[in-house]
Formats: C-alpha cells, structure tokens, sequence
C-alpha cells in the first residue's frame, strides 16, 4: 500500500482542483492520474502516484543532496589516502 | 528510471555501506515501518550487507496484513450477496478468511473486481445502478487521501448503490503500542515515507521524545534505506532522539494538506483491531457521520465481530519485530503464497511473502 512511484506529468487537464487530472509518464508507461492532491503541479514535474493519485512533488534540489555529500565522502577519502 | 535508477546505484550503496561500518560502534536494533520498505531490504539484501551489530526488525506496515479477520469475513459475506459488486485492491484477494478468501468466491461466481484506483469502484457504481457496489477500503495514510476522495465524490454525485467496507489504519499509534510492549527491542526506526508524504511528521516528533528513540523518515530505494539506516545510526550512536528527513524529495514536515483536509472531512479516528496484534486504541479511521450512507457496515447491518487466526501463523509476532520469518516452522512449507496461513505471506509487502520471494525456500543459515 506504501507503493507509489515517480512520474513525469506530461498533460494536465481541468481548472477546478478537485476534477484536475493529468497524464504521468513512468518510464514510457503512460497513466492517466488524479492530480487533485497537487494542485500546484506544472508540465514536466515529477510526482509520486499511488493508486492513481499523485501525492507529493519531487523537489530536484533535495533529490541531489545525498549525492552531493557522497561525492564529498568520495573527495575527502582521497585526501585521507594522499595525506598517509 | 529519473529517481529511482540513482537511487539503485552500486557505487552510492558502497559508500553509505562503508559510512555505517565508520559509524558503528554498538549493536542496535532498528524497525522500518513500512512493508514497501522491508521488501526493498531482503530484495536488495541490505540486511546482509550491514555490519553484523545492526538489526532490522520488521515494523507492522503492511495493511493487507493488519487487516482483521473478520472484514475478510464481512467482505466474503458481502461478496457471495447476489447484488452486490465487490471492488478491491488487488492485493486483498488472496488473504485469508475464516473460511475462504474473495479469490476462491470469484472462482465460484461472485462478482468481485480488482480496481487500481478506488475511484474506479465509483465509476463500477454509477455504470451499474441496479446493483449495489461495495468497495473494500483498506490501507495506511497513504492511500486514505485517495479512499476519502472516493467517498466524496460518490456523495457530490449523490449515488445510492456506494459504499466502503472500511479497514483504514494509522501509524503513530501502532509505533506507541510496539514502544509500549514490554517485550520492546526496537532503538530507532525507519518511518514509511510515502504515509508521511501526506501527513508529514509533525506528529512523530512527541513520540520520539516521550520514547526517546530516533525517527529516520525514510524512502523505498536501496540508496533511500541505506541513507536512512546512517542518520538513524549516527544518532543512536550519540544518543540523540530527534525526528529527521531522509526522504527530503518527497517528504515536508507538514506533509500534504489538501490530502489531509480532504481525509479529515470524510474520515475520523477510532480503535481498530489489528490482525495479529489485536486493538490499538486510535489506530484507525472510520466514516464519519456526515458520511454515514456510504459506510457498508451499517448499510448491510452487519456487526463484525472479531474472528479467529489459524492458530500455527506467527504474523503478530512478525509484525511486531519479535520474531522473523524464517522463526517460523510453518515457513515454506505448509505456507507459501499459493496456500497462505496468514496475510504476511499474500501480501505484496507482507514479510513473509518478501522472504520467500527473495530468500527461497532453503533453511535459513545464522549470519
């Protein structure tokens, strides 16, 4: 039931938010989801659909901070092993 | 995949892998909440992977799992009635009841359908008006947002042939009863990302500091687990009891509030009993009674009462973190997915069934 998935909202239809769907790409799957719940959503965005409501808008910057602090564990590895 | 493939990357896993051996320096034992989330574990083999000091128990997260008997039982009831159309998440169909279970009804003729989106069910009700349709309203706070929504839209449409069956449970609670068990052995926990997608985790944070243990909202992604696991250990290490974001894409501290507002004018708090656990007060929701007329309980006039487990399943235990599933005798042998004792062992993410899947039937070997 925790199951849901990140999609790219590629249409959205409907002005009044409780009636907005959209059309969410997964990886080339294409589903009609309910967009109710974001009602902020914009083309191109990604949402997380669980049965077939998008819940939650992926934030990009968020998405790269692990990234980013493993890519300066990565760095300061490399320093440990020069300095020794 | 955009944000799932990074979050399965090898390299990454690596790292976060040599960062908790770094940060370890005591046992711990630590409970992921979700059954999503268990899955990714034993698929990916995190548990394996840590250091041997780190324990992941299994959390009760899982509400095809939770759900009692006795709705099995009331939604069977239901079902076998000859005008009365069952919709269902796919995932109910196997769980056994008393007696039987909806896959073997609908073998048998009943009319039960599996729907993807509850709002199908109402779509199912206003295409059949000469039958009654009755939908089987299970899940965490997940999938309320989208069973409320169901609700409200069968009554904007004023449609007399809807209702639910409803089996909706919530967390907090269930974290309150499995840190209030004397046999307690949990120290921090993994808390389901997707459930605090909707109500954030304002709420968690009283619960880490009455109990004073650490609370990691985490993702589903091995990456998403592994990151979680070090924030949680690093505090365990220091003793910190804080409530912390590792699902920072998907998740913000007040969560979703158009889902939240919409789940609180069609649902309330109430008890619920959990399958293999029993009642955890203020664990669950119900229809509120604006919402009455949609409630299949008193529709039908049926008074559920509580049933009875096979008596060899362990699931309660399961899901409280006591024991695993390879403790259990029964294991793969006289259950498995196509002849289950228990829910744990249907459920796409009941423990059972993850163990199964992704460890084989080979007798377990210690770590």
């Amino acid at each position: 039931m925790c199951l849901a998935v990140p999609g790219r909202v590629t249409a959205i239809f409907g002005e009044d938010p409780l009636i907005k769907t959209g059309r969410v790409d997964f990886g080339g799957i294409v589903r009609e989801v309910n967009l109710c719940y974001v009602p902020e959503v914009q083309l191109g965005d990604y949402v997380v659909v669980h049965v077939g409501f998008a819940l939650s808008i992926v934030d990009e910057l968020e998405a790269q901070k692990i990234f980013e602090y493993l890519r300066q564990i990565g760095e300061m590895n490399l320093f440990d092993e020069q300095q020794s | 995949m955009k944000y799932i493939d990074e979050y399965r990357d090898n390299r990454a896993a690596v790292k976060l892998l040599a960062e908790i051996r770094r940060a370890t320096t005591h046992e711990w034992t630590i409970m992921e909440i979700c059954g999503g989330q268990t899955h990714s574990i034993v698929k990916y083999g995190i548990d394996q992977l840590l250091p041997p000091e780190i324990s992941l128990v299994h959390g009760p997260g899982c509400p095809v799992c939770v759900t009692p008997i006795e709705t099995i039982d009331a939604a069977c009831y239901l079902a076998a009635l000859p005008n009365v159309i069952l919709c269902s998440y796919g995932d109910m169909l196997r769980v056994p009841g008393s007696r039987t279970d909806l896959l073997h009804l609908k073998a048998s003729g009943s009319d039960i359908r599996i729907v993807y989106s509850p709002l199908d069910a109402v779509t199912v009700a206003s295409k059949n008006p000469a039958k009654q349709v009755v939908f089987l309203a299970v899940g965490f706070e997940t999938t309320a947002p989208a069973n409320a929504m169901a609700v409200f839209n069968a009554a904007q449409r004023k449609l007399p042939n809807y209702s639910q069956l409803v089996s909706q449970v919530t967390v907090p609670a269930a974290i309150t009863a499995i840190l209030g068990a004397s046999e307690n052995r949990v120290q921090g926990f993994l808390a389901a990302g997707h459930v605090c997608a909707v109500t954030g985790y304002r709420e968690y944070e009283p619960l880490a500091a009455r109990f004073r243990v650490p609370i990691v909202v985490t993702g589903f992604e091995p990456i998403d687990l592994l990151h979680g696991i070090l924030m949680c250990v690093r505090q365990l290490e220091v003793g910190s009891c804080l409530v912390e974001n590792q699902y920072s894409r998907t998740v913000s501290r007040s969560g979703n509030s158009s889902a939240q507002d919409i789940m609180q004018r069609v649902y309330e708090t109430c008890d619920r009993n959990w399958r293999g656990i029993g009642i955890i007060p203020n664990s669950g929701l119900r229809l509120r009674e604006e919402f009455s007329g949609y409630d299949a309980e008193s529709k039908f006039a049926i008074t559920i009462e509580p049933g009875n487990d096979s008596a060899e399943c362990i699931a309660g235990k399961i899901l409280r973190g006591i024991m695993k599933p390879i403790d259990c005798p029964a294991f793969a042998t006289r259950c498995n997915p196509e002849s289950p004792l228990g829910a744990t062992m249907v459920s796409s993410e009941g423990a059972c069934a993850a163990y199964y899947r992704y460890r084989g039937q080979s007798q377990p070997t210690a770590k």
